[in-house]
């Protein structure tokens, strides 16, 4: 997994709530068997309209946002447990992910394939939404040894939880798999004391 | 101390626990299926690593599979391709395996319970978010996206936080006609779609205790939809007897202790939860779904809230209905009976009941889709088939079909779908489909009459 320390980036507003991971990328794309490649469907139904042409109206269609922070609505990644949306996202070229509240297997998928989510109040929500959507040009720094997300140029700044676990591991870029391998001999001995 | 249900399952399942971090949990059983392990497979072949315990594992095909002539070899590449690489998968691996045409097949949360493998007290993962369904079981039962499959399949545990606890309290006796779906999607639109996360949640009073096993199923499965990773439903004679008797149930004074064990298991009186909702069964009615996420749901017989809010608006304008208006008498023409939610026996003979003698609307296009062979295998045995067969009902095999639109049961764009499933969302069950979600009475009775009717006048 790839290491995350800091990021300064420009970051694209998608004001909506409950974007669920049907959403963020439709089962139909999900026969695939690797897990590269996703990022051409991200938002597939949004970003494209049924005969194939660009919607020019949803955000990652118009040409004056971009960058590697999405700052989306409330309740991000709800719905399925497909960890097919992380990769979507983060194969399009999301670092980080901000919003006011993301569903718990959303936030895991996403923690496991070093896409940071970030999780502010609802009044810095609103602050970012509106400044970068009024300017394009903003950016945004993701602080994760500090836990800060920032406007830079301004005093806008706000700190987020990580479970500390976690942190260590995306700074690192470890991953689970590597710790529970380490702990063998307790899920061995575990699994020799379990009664039932 | 006293202990609540989740807390006696997930505390005996800790191996050990990091400072201040995630506690490692051990996982009895793990299901799989095509769409979310190839990626796992490919991540333990990259490591060079073996599937540490193979026989807690079981494998079904569902998600991706046809639904009509499982015969004959799939015309689809990519489904092809992700079916062969599951059953290549298992058998490097020795995974055991329901695969298209087995007796056993089914999707992973009809087929589990039915075999018995679901018991109680037990831990079980699925890269599905509807794993909570084994929750009815008094299981902590959650889904897990496939990085997680594959920590499973390396040390068949995971690395979690415990969740907090929720309890949702129903007392009094269901209206005639309110089903198990009802209480779940009533449930959901007074709490919304995130009440429940970073909770695990526990179902309890009259309502719950009073339910059939595959209503409690029902009930659990929709857990997610409230945010909450699981649902549980304690243990008591109505589980026990479920499970007695199934294929991989324990046996004779195997299952004597075993059974004694579960009793241990309900909430201790006293315990507490760090969030509780209560309410009332007479305040139940038939629901209906009128939004774009579970959450947006009414009493048949309400109309649309006229809530201001841009969230609210898009999701109204992509379902094409107005704010204050009732959904009664809408024309429908698909209605799509099936899912993890609501394919087992009792729901095709709660159908079978209404349509009975009935025909479909002309202008409706049916689906019955079986949660299982098994279950495909008793509407035939218990003389159902004929029924839907003469009221003009689509009896097709089973898989996930038009619950998430993977293979090619999909709802045309800009129809409506009265679904018995479990998501709403945009393009849920096709690219510009509008899904409605209701119980199997209130789909059955749509299909009959071609548009949305007050079932509540059929029933008093």
């Amino acid at each position: 997994m790839e290491k995350f320390i800091t990021l300064q980036s420009t970051a694209v507003p998608l004001a909506i709530e409950n974007i669920d991971t049907d959403q963020i990328i439709p089962a139909r794309f999900l026969k695939a068997t690797n897990r590269e490649g996703f990022g051409d469907n991200v938002f597939r139904d949004w970003r494209y309209h049924k005969d194939g042409s660009k919607n020019d109206s949803f955000v990652l269609n118009n040409g004056k946002y971009a960058g590697k922070i999405l700052v989306a609505g409330d309740n991000f990644g709800c719905g399925s447990s497909r960890e097919h949306a992380a990769w979507a996202l983060a194969d399009y070229g999301f670092k980080v992910i901000v919003s006011s509240f993301f569903a718990d297997i959303f936030k895991g998928n996403a923690l496991n394939n070093g896409l940071l989510p970030v999780q502010v109040s609802a009044a810095f929500l609103k602050v970012l939404l509106s400044e970068i959507t009024d300017n394009p040009n903003t950016v945004l720094k993701v602080d994760l040894v500090e836990q800060s997300i920032s406007i830079e140029g301004t005093n806008f700044k706000e700190q987020f939880e990580i479970d500390a676990y976690k942190k260590t591991c995306m700074i690192n870029g470890y991953d689970d798999i590597d710790f529970l391998l380490s702990k063998k001999d307790d899920i061995e001995r575990f699994e020799r004391n379990v009664v039932n | 101390m006293k202990k609540t249900l989740f807390d006696k399952v997930w505390d005996a399942h800790v191996v050990t626990s990091i400072e201040k971090g995630p506690q490692v949990l051990y996982i009895d059983q793990h299901l799989i299926h095509e769409v979310t392990s190839p990626q796992a497979f490919k991540e333990l072949e990259n490591r060079n690593i073996p599937v540490f315990r193979p026989n807690q594992v079981v494998a079904t095909a569902d998600h991706n599979t046809p639904t009509l002539n499982q015969h004959l070899p799939i015309k689809d590449v990519l489904s092809k391709n992700q079916l062969k690489q599951l059953s290549d998968n298992c058998k490097k691996h020795h995974i055991t395996l329901y695969e298209l045409g087995h007796k056993y097949n089914g999707i992973v949360h009809v087929m589990a319970p039915e075999l018995g493998i679901t018991q109680p007290g037990m831990t079980i993962v699925c890269g599905d978010s509807h794993t909570s369904t084994h929750g009815a079981f008094g299981t902590i039962a959650f889904g897990i996206g496939t990085s997680q499959v594959a920590q499973v399949f390396a040390s068949q545990c995971l690395l979690l936080s415990k969740p907090k606890s929720l309890r949702v309290v129903i007392n009094g006796k269901l209206k005639n006609g309110v089903l198990p779906k009802d209480v779940i999607l009533y449930i959901i639109s007074k709490l919304g779609t995130n009440a429940g996360t970073g909770y695990f949640c526990e179902y309890a009073g009259e309502v719950f205790e009073n339910m059939s096993m595959e209503g409690r199923m029902t009930v659990c499965n929709m857990s997610i939809e409230m945010g909450a990773r699981g649902g549980m439903i304690a243990p008591d004679a109505i589980t026990f007897d479920y499970i007695k008797g199934r294929k991989f149930a324990p046996q004779g004074e195997t299952l004597d202790n075993k059974i004694a064990y579960w009793k241990t298991l309900p909430t201790d009186a006293g315990a507490t939860f760090d969030k509780e909702y209560v309410f009332d069964a007479a305040d139940i009615e038939p629901m209906i779904t009128y939004g774009t996420n579970p959450g947006m749901g009414i009493k048949i017989t309400e109309t649309i809230p006229t809530t201001n809010d841009a969230s609210f608006e898009k999701s109204l304008a992509y379902m094409n209905f107005k704010k204050g208006e009732s959904l009664i008498n809408k024309a429908i023409n698909y209605v799509f009976i099936g899912s993890c939610t609501n394919s087992r026996i009792e729901d095709f003979r709660v159908v079978a009941d209404y349509v009975k003698g009935k025909q479909k609307a002309k202008n409706v296009t049916a689906w019955l889709v079986p949660g299982s062979k098994q279950v495909e295998a008793q509407i035939i045995e218990e003389g159902l088939k004929s029924i839907f067969v003469e009221a003009g009902f689509e009896l097709r095999q089973p898989g996930c079909s038009a619950c998430l639109a993977m293979n090619d049961d999909k709802i045309p764009q800009g129809e409506y779908c009265v679904s018995t499933s479990n998501r709403n969302f945009e393009g849920r069950q096709g690219q510009g489909s509008r899904t409605i979600l209701a119980s199997p009475l209130v789909a059955a009775a749509t299909a009959i009459e071609g548009k949305i009717i007050d079932i509540t006048k059929q029933l008093n």
